[in-house]
């Protein structure tokens, strides 16, 4: 099993300096395959439309999943509600290559994740904190992703998110060893990924960014903040130009420290997905789970 | 000597960790003003073909990198990069940079379940450890092209005057041959 898991963090490695885009159709998914993203996230309904929807939000059907394993060739994720292992064995079945045990389905259960250690294939969580980040990969999260406020358009969570992580990283970098089980205690996490973290200045699993992302602006801010890549939800397929949009994002990933390259993404790209505020919101998707 | 690795997307900071512990230089390419500096060589990481081939041509790298390689800038492809610079791609019409002739197959071992771990023979080295995450291999190579190493039988790298191929990951291990096998072949 260390193995499996050592091969499942490689593969969110080969997945660094890319997007992974929310698709819902077979057709969205060659648009997002064809501008560039490095993965694909299956889903029934896009976050902003499971937001403006309401009711109990759950797994995709796995026939919708597997129309679009056929139709593209890069990663095909999915997303499984908070401590639904059988909604996980399923995915597992039907070969999925990542797992998204996230907060924009409803929560299965109200204290506890799934345990990941016991599939073979990959999962990844979404973090609010350093503390939050180190929980899900002590029960066998192979990627993680900060939580931002799916369905918004608002970057302010996941910028919030990734700043918290990045400060509790530094701030373990200047733990002496015995200040380290003290900051293990507070970070309610196990010791000895308290203490990697620490010595590596860095998360053990690869980072990436997660809602509101919605414009090339918006994930290069996340790259330069320190994620390793992003995801975009509703920010592509809510917009007046998806191709384009798409493209524009996937490139400014990689250029994201080149200032010329970004205005030059950023031109002309039709209308930006509306958006909502994040005091506008009732339901707030990034405080479920802990 | 300076090793350019191609940073558009994938596994490429895994490589240049790899070649500063050989103590060469190193520097990522990811515009055309990066490339035209001037290297001795460029890696070609692991990755996303489709999503790394996008972006060659959105860079306008594609080009020039295709008529160096051509040329005899040596190169290393692993995993994405190898499907980038294979002639041919099995059951699929498109091919990207297409400089050694041999035919890969995309996603040969299936999804990430597929994904395994192993030791092999690398001609010229001896036994190492190979990371193949949802890999290629070649299927059928030109008779220029000389096998480097199989595993149950499918050949898995190879060369081809300056250029070297892999479908695992030498840069995902802690042994350092592969990349050093690399480095002599351009001092060679």
């Amino acid at each position: 099993m260390v193995e499996r898991y050592e091969l499942n963090k490689n593969l969110a490695q080969m997945l660094k300096g890319g997007v992974i885009m929310d698709v819902t159709t077979p057709e969205q998914a060659k648009i997002a395959e064809e501008a560039g993203a490095c993965a694909v996230m299956a889903l029934e309904r896009i976050p902003a439309d499971i937001r403006s929807a309401g009711g109990v939000s759950r797994m995709s059907d796995p026939k919708m999943i597997k129309s679009i394993q056929q139709a593209v060739s890069i990663p095909v994720m999915a997303k499984v509600r908070i401590g639904h292992f059988v909604e996980a064995q399923i995915l597992e079945a039907i070969e999925i290559d990542y797992i998204d045990e996230s907060e924009v389905l409803s929560p299965a259960d109200p204290l506890l994740h799934i345990d990941k250690t016991k599939f073979q294939v990959p999962f990844v969580c979404g973090a609010k904190d350093l503390g939050e980040a180190l929980r899900r990969i002590a029960e066998g999260a192979a990627m993680i992703r900060t939580k931002g406020e799916p369905g918004t358009g608002d970057v302010i969570q996941a910028v919030q998110h990734m700043r918290m992580i990045s400060q509790q990283i530094r701030q373990l970098q200047n733990c002496t060893d015995d200040e380290l089980y003290h900051a293990a205690k507070e970070l309610q996490a196990p010791y000895d990924l308290v203490r990697m973290t620490g010595k590596a200045g860095r998360l053990p699993v690869v980072n990436f960014a997660a809602g509101g992302i919605a414009t090339p602006a918006d994930a290069a801010l996340m790259m330069q903040l320190g994620a390793e890549g992003v995801f975009v939800g509703s920010g592509i397929f809510k917009s007046g130009n998806p191709q384009k949009r798409a493209k524009a994002i996937v490139q400014a990933v990689t250029h994201f420290q080149n200032a010329a390259i970004l205005a030059e993404l950023s031109e002309d790209l039709g209308e930006a997905m509306v958006g909502i505020n994040e005091q506008e919101i009732e339901l707030l998707m990034a405080e479920r789970g802990k | 000597m300076k090793i350019g690795v191609l940073a558009l997307q994938g596994g490429f900071q895994e490589h240049i960790s790899a070649l500063r512990k050989l103590d060469v230089d190193v520097c990522e390419i990811r515009t055309l003003r990066d490339f035209i500096a001037g290297i001795d060589g460029i890696i070609l990481p692991g990755g996303e073909s489709t999503t790394i081939s996008r972006l060659l041509h959105e860079t306008g790298l594609f080009r020039p990198l295709k008529e160096h390689i051509d040329q005899g800038l040596p190169v290393f492809g692993t995993c994405a990069g190898m499907i980038l610079l294979a002639s041919e791609i099995q059951d699929d019409p498109v091919s990207h940079l297409d400089c050694i002739p041999i035919t890969v197959k995309r996603n040969a071992y299936g999804r990430q379940l597929g994904s395994f771990y192993t030791h092999a023979r690398f001609e010229g080295i001896g036994q190492i450890p190979m990371t193949f995450i949802r890999a290629p291999y070649i299927a059928s190579f030109k008779d220029e092209v000389h096998i480097l190493a199989e595993v149950n039988g499918i050949q898995v790298a190879a060369e081809s005057k300056k250029i070297l191929v892999t479908s695992f990951h030498p840069e995902l291990t802690d042994d350092l041959r592969v990349h050093q096998y690399f480095l002599n072949k351009i001092t060679a």
